[in-house]
């Protein structure tokens, strides 16, 4: 089991003629992923890398049965890519797209309220369940397939924690990049009781960074019903008030949103912080072996 | 992207807001002659710079007669203000913004904003005006009232009403209040803005609702699409290597410390920092090469660490994942030609193409430190630094 996405996902690709979009279409497509269908306005009927391409997510979906999309379109035209996966009723909107206008994103979410679809990101590295599907821009072959669930604001800092895992033999049932934008689709919450849920998961490593308060809610939502131990990382620590620091979520201001609330309120709900983003494999395994859980997480 | 008051105000005019005359300044004599168009009896003269509590750090004067008016631009001209938004090496003032006098009754907060929790604009408003919101968040947090705004309508008259009744207008003045809210709103919109304040916003003697200041800031990823707002980017109120860096893609910010950092991701660049400072260090920068980076932009990106005087050492930290580790030996290989290097540098490479990224390091005559983690990179440059 995993969780959102797995061998059975039909995947679709917005934007697929991109360039980005198409290294990526091969990668995805080398890693085992089954892209069953492309879309770029103005492109339907041709084909690339083998897979069809047509004009509209509709057609798409009518002719492939495609459920999750991944979405490579262009900042100024994604917010629009986003609606068009949401009205064709699929499962899951996968937006790899940064610099996504926050305003446009405000009106996809109240667009999006009460809608099937589920988003991811924008801004995110995608979702991975290893060895299964994998949906986005991380590297493949970091990943292992195994029962930690990875949930992470960041994209490299997420390769960097699975990369630890992977290493030491432990393996992972889905990683999630949620993405580093202040409004986007699924949060920490979403993620985590997914993970709570799936009989496959058995610890959770939650990789947060300043700004906002999403990792303090994250935090009370674990302590008040996850069964399963977590282990965190928050980027940031040293971060100057008032700079963005990349990401346009990353920035503490109003006093809102700095690491050592964020430090806190994870302690206080029984997460083991690592001090260094160096120790994030060392701390998760520290605590499975606590819990008894090591033998089941280590691949052999 | 942050502008100017006078800037702000000039957007505020176009959406109905009401604010008070006034001019720009460049020199004292602009001063004089801009106080002579205003022609009132009072004119205030503003420092204009992009940062807030202006006016505790003796940036706003009153000026009575024309005089006054010369003197004070002479005065403030080229002072350095120091805010508690500046940091401790303040703000130059390079321009001054000459307005006409208000008679103030009383003053009020009004400020938009994104509320992350529940993904809408809030608008928010106190009777606390004229002082730091913050301070009044922390300690009187009963006195800010909040309408949340619904993408779909955009705020209503009814909501911009209540706010004004909540903020205790006076009850003659509540339509005119509710009327500046709704022009303020829309400018946020349309010039999709990422915080507006009016702070304060005034009831005058005779009357008016008045925005007596205008602080805006915009969502950098929209400018695209708003070439007014664009060409009011004031380049004298920004760090010189942060302007080179944007011209390149590169996501940089000036920090105080030694030690250049060059990472991809933003995540790891924030975490990069946290290592250097956990072993005892002080990065220089935040500078995040984005994933598709070229050789090109790792070199520039390479010059303009190098640009900062304090830099003692360098660390490259690089897991690749669309950034191939050989794209960023060569940028480094080539910065180091361009520019003398004569600073340790450290670089841990992980990811793709890792193997092909360190043979080009090695197969170079540079003097490079290899690390084979994040930690074993950031101990050895700490080290290097002293």
């Amino acid at each position: 089991m995993s969780v959102y996405i797995n061998k059975d996902t039909k995947v679709l690709v917005q934007g697929i003629t991109g360039s980005t979009a198409l290294f990526h279409t091969k990668q995805m497509l080398e890693y085992g992923t089954k892209i069953v269908a492309g879309v770029t306005p103005g492109k339907g009927g041709t084909e690339v890398e083998g897979v069809p391409v047509f004009n509209t997510v509709e057609d798409a979906v009518k002719a492939t049965g495609a459920n999750v999309s991944v979405i490579y379109v262009p900042a100024p035209f994604a917010a629009d890519a986003i609606l068009e996966a949401t009205e064709a009723g699929l499962d899951m909107a996968i937006c790899i797209t940064e610099h996504i206008p926050v305003l446009d994103m405000v009106k996809v979410k109240r667009y999006m309220e009460g809608k099937k679809t589920r988003l991811v990101g924008p801004n995110c590295p995608g979702v991975i369940t290893p060895e299964e599907c994998k949906i986005g821009i991380m590297p493949g072959y970091i990943h292992k397939k195994g029962h930690v669930g990875v949930v992470s604001r960041s994209g490299t800092l997420t390769y960097e924690a699975t990369h630890q895992l992977s290493e030491e033999g432990i393996g992972q049932s889905t990683a999630v990049g949620i993405g580093g934008d202040p409004v986007n689709g699924t949060n920490f919450i979403d993620v985590l009781a997914e993970f709570n849920e799936d009989d496959d998961t058995l610890a959770v490593v939650m990789i947060g960074e300043i700004g906002g308060t999403a990792e303090e809610e994250a935090a009370e939502w674990i302590k008040a019903n996850m069964t399963k131990p977590v282990v965190g990382f928050i980027g940031g620590q040293t971060a100057p008030p008032g700079k963005r620091m990349g990401h346009a979520g990353a920035i503490i201001s109003g006093g809102k949103g700095t690491a050592a609330d964020k430090i806190k309120a994870m302690n206080e709900a029984g997460i083991e912080v690592a001090d260094t983003p160096s120790v994030i494999g060392e701390t998760l395994i520290k605590v499975i072996k606590e819990k008894g859980l090591y033998e089941q997480c280590k691949t052999h | 992207m942050n502008i100017h008051e006078y800037q702000g105000k000039q957007v505020l005019r176009q959406y109905g807001v009401a604010v008070p005359e006034g001019h720009v300044a460049f020199s004292p004599e602009e001063a004089v002659k801009a106080a002579k168009e205003l022609g009132t009896d009072v004119v205030v003269v503003k420092a204009q710079i992009h940062a807030g509590g202006r006016g505790k750090a003796g940036g706003v004067k009153l000026a009575k007669n024309l005089d006054e008016v010369r003197a004070y631009a002479k005065e403030l001209l080229g002072k350095v203000l120091v805010t508690h938004q500046t940091g401790p090496e303040g703000k130059e003032v390079k321009r001054l913004y000459i307005e006409a006098g208000s008679n103030i009754e009383k003053e009020y907060y009004l400020g938009l904003v994104l509320d992350r929790e529940t993904s809408l604009v809030n608008l928010m408003g106190s009777e606390e005006g004229g002082m730091d919101i913050e301070e009044v968040a922390a300690n009187t947090p009963d006195r800010i009232f909040y309408e949340e705004i619904d993408p779909v309508v955009g705020l209503t008259g009814f909501q911009a009403r209540r706010m004004a009744f909540n903020m205790n207008i006076p009850a003659k003045l509540v339509n005119k209040a509710a009327k500046l809210m709704l022009g303020l709103y829309q400018a946020y919109l349309e010039k999709d803005a990422s915080i507006v304040e009016i702070n304060p916003l005034v009831v005058t003697g005779d009357g008016q609702v008045v925005a007596l200041d205008a602080k805006f800031n915009f969502d950098a990823n929209a400018l695209y699409r708003h070439q007014d707002i664009m060409e009011m980017r004031d380049y004298d109120e920004e760090d010189p290597k942060e302007i080179e860096a944007s011209k390149y893609d590169l996501s940089y910010i000036s920090l105080d410390g030694n030690i250049g950092c060059m990472v991809n991701g933003a995540g790891l660049a924030m975490a990069t920092m946290d290592t250097i400072n956990y072993y005892g260090g002080t990065p220089a920068n935040f500078l995040d090469v984005g994933g598709g980076a070229t050789a090109e932009k790792v070199t520039e990106a390479f010059k303009i660490i190098l640009s900062d005087q304090n830099v003692k050492g360098i660390f490259v930290n690089i897991f690749g994942g669309i950034m191939k580790c050989d794209v960023i030996a060569e940028g480094v290989i080539q910065a180091a030609k361009e520019v003398s290097l004569n600073v340790p540098l450290v670089v841990r490479l992980e990811g793709t193409n890792v193997e092909l990224g360190k043979k080009l390091l090695n197969e170079s005559d540079l003097d490079i430190v290899a690390a084979g983690t994040m930690a074993d990179g950031a101990k050895k440059i700490v080290e290097l630094v002293g």
